[in-house]
């Protein structure tokens, strides 16, 4: 009976997972063009960055057409507002991706003892990339969870990392320059773990119609 | 106090039961907005609250239905009920007399003669229902040279000209463009400050819009009942999920 409206979802659903896949990518290759060096990887999250950026208008044209459309209620609605606002945090995860590979490109920072904390870190924001993302596509409820609790260990991992830095720099004036670019690095991973939180409270929204920690969701009057 | 109580409604149409155990109750001067699919018993219920439903032949209720507290299946009267409750339908239908008869014809009925008595109802009732301007000056005219919309806001004027409680809607803007429906809607909200009423509506995102409460019914039960924006957004039963998206009815 709603055959059209679910090949709709279907796109749009298709679409989010690519949206979700070139944003792990995109940090993927900034870390490794961090970690290793390695210019060409910087480069390219910076190109996958302008395509996260394409994709997010793309999403938004199909809610958009769908609200329009199909007026849509019950589950349907939350789906798509859901994934209105998911888009927003995915575009900020493509945008710190492709900071942190501009950062590279300075070559202040290179792999060294001294970026363990940031390697770690790194690790554990992709991880909640990743598991947002899943926790979308399986409409996983635990999985959101897990990934909005995650958020704890990053903060404390840049904690950690802004701690080992501000003592590098008492220690050795002379790098300052990797010290700032280190902590900025630091500070985007951190952002990119918040907005994968919020991926994984709107997934939650999506599931339960209700907000992460409160007990009535219902839309504003 | 509730305007409405049902308790236990059970009708039937011969063989037929139309409504099973319905219980529920409605709220004065808000929106209650019935929708389910075709042959669900929302408007059978809708017609039970004044007794329409008597003049159809084979139709027995079991049960009991409190308007403010008071049995209408007991003593009361049904034509002092019917004044009380009154009624709008699908389909605007006018009667074949001058707008100004139009309205005084109920107050007439119930005994009001005086010219300027009736004057006064007949503005009063056409300014209610928002139609005053459209009409005034054309008042001896026939109703039936007004366009649909129009029509629709004097039968609700008709409604209102005897001075009901309660006015009871069956679909009043299936027959009706989008700005006439616009209108009827501003004017459901407009007259919700001082009746209650009760709509049967096939129209989802009518119902969203100008109503509090919504019943979903199926199959001849009411599945759920609660606050519009509840029901539209996270209903608790699945049956109603699926409806309200389309995925049945």
């Amino acid at each position: 009976m709603r055959g059209r409206f679910d090949e709709q979802l279907d796109v749009l659903h298709t679409q989010m997972i690519e949206m979700g896949a070139l944003c792990e990518t995109a940090i993927a290759c900034a870390i490794k063009g961090l970690l290793e060096g390695d210019a060409e990887n910087a480069t390219r999250a910076i190109a996958i960055d302008e395509e996260i950026d394409r994709m997010e208008r793309d999403i938004e044209t199909l809610c958009l057409k769908l609200l329009l459309q199909q007026q849509p209620v019950a589950s349907d609605l939350r789906k798509i507002s859901s994934a209105l606002k998911m888009i927003t945090d995915m575009e900020r995860i493509g945008d710190q991706a492709a900071d942190i590979a501009e950062i590279t490109k300075l070559n202040n920072v290179k792999a060294s003892d001294d970026t363990f904390t940031i390697r770690e870190m790194s690790m554990a924001a992709i991880h909640m990339v990743t598991d947002s993302i899943d926790a979308y596509v399986r409409q996983d409820l635990e999985l959101a969870h897990a990934v909005i609790a995650a958020d704890d260990e990053v903060d404390n991992y840049f904690n950690e990392a802004k701690a080992q830095l501000a003592q590098l720099l008492g220690g050795n004036p002379n790098r300052a320059e990797y010290v700032i670019d280190a902590l900025m690095i630091a500070k985007y991973l951190e952002r990119i773990a918040d907005h994968a939180t919020n991926i994984a409270e709107w997934v939650v929204f999506s599931i339960t119609g209700r907000h992460e920690g409160e007990n009535d969701g219902h839309l504003p009057g | 106090m509730d305007k409405f109580t049902i308790q236990d409604l059970d009708l039937f149409y011969g063989d037929f039961q139309a409504l099973k155990k319905i219980q529920m109750k409605i709220q004065p001067k808000e929106i209650t907005a019935f929708i389910g699919p075709s042959g669900c018993g929302k408007s059978t219920l809708l017609k039970t609250l004044n007794r329409m439903n008597d003049l159809v032949e084979g139709c027995r209720t079991e049960g009991t239905v409190l308007l403010d507290d008071e049995n209408i299946f007991g003593t009361m009267d049904v034509n002092l009920l019917r004044k009380r409750v009154g009624m709008v339908f699908q389909k605007p239908n006018p009667f074949p007399m001058s707008i100004y008869d139009n309205i005084a014809y109920g107050p007439r009925t119930h005994g009001v003669h005086g010219r300027a008595q009736l004057d006064e109802i007949v503005e009063q009732s056409l300014r209610s229902a928002a139609i005053w301007d459209e009409t005034k000056d054309r008042l001896k005219k026939s109703a039936l040279g007004l366009s649909g919309g129009q029509q629709q806001r004097l039968c609700i004027a008709r409604a209102l000209a005897i001075k009901p409680d309660v006015l009871l809607m069956d679909e009043p803007t299936s027959a009706l463009d989008p700005i006439s429906t616009l209108k009827i809607e501003e004017l459901a909200l407009e007259l919700k400050q001082d009746y209650t009423i009760v709509m049967v509506t096939h129209n989802m995102q009518q119902a969203t819009r100008i109503s509090d409460k919504t019943a979903f019914f199926l199959l001849g039960e009411m599945v759920e009942f609660g606050d519009t924006e509840q029901v539209f957004s996270m209903p608790e039963d699945k049956r109603t999920e699926d409806y309200i998206t389309g995925r049945f009815g």
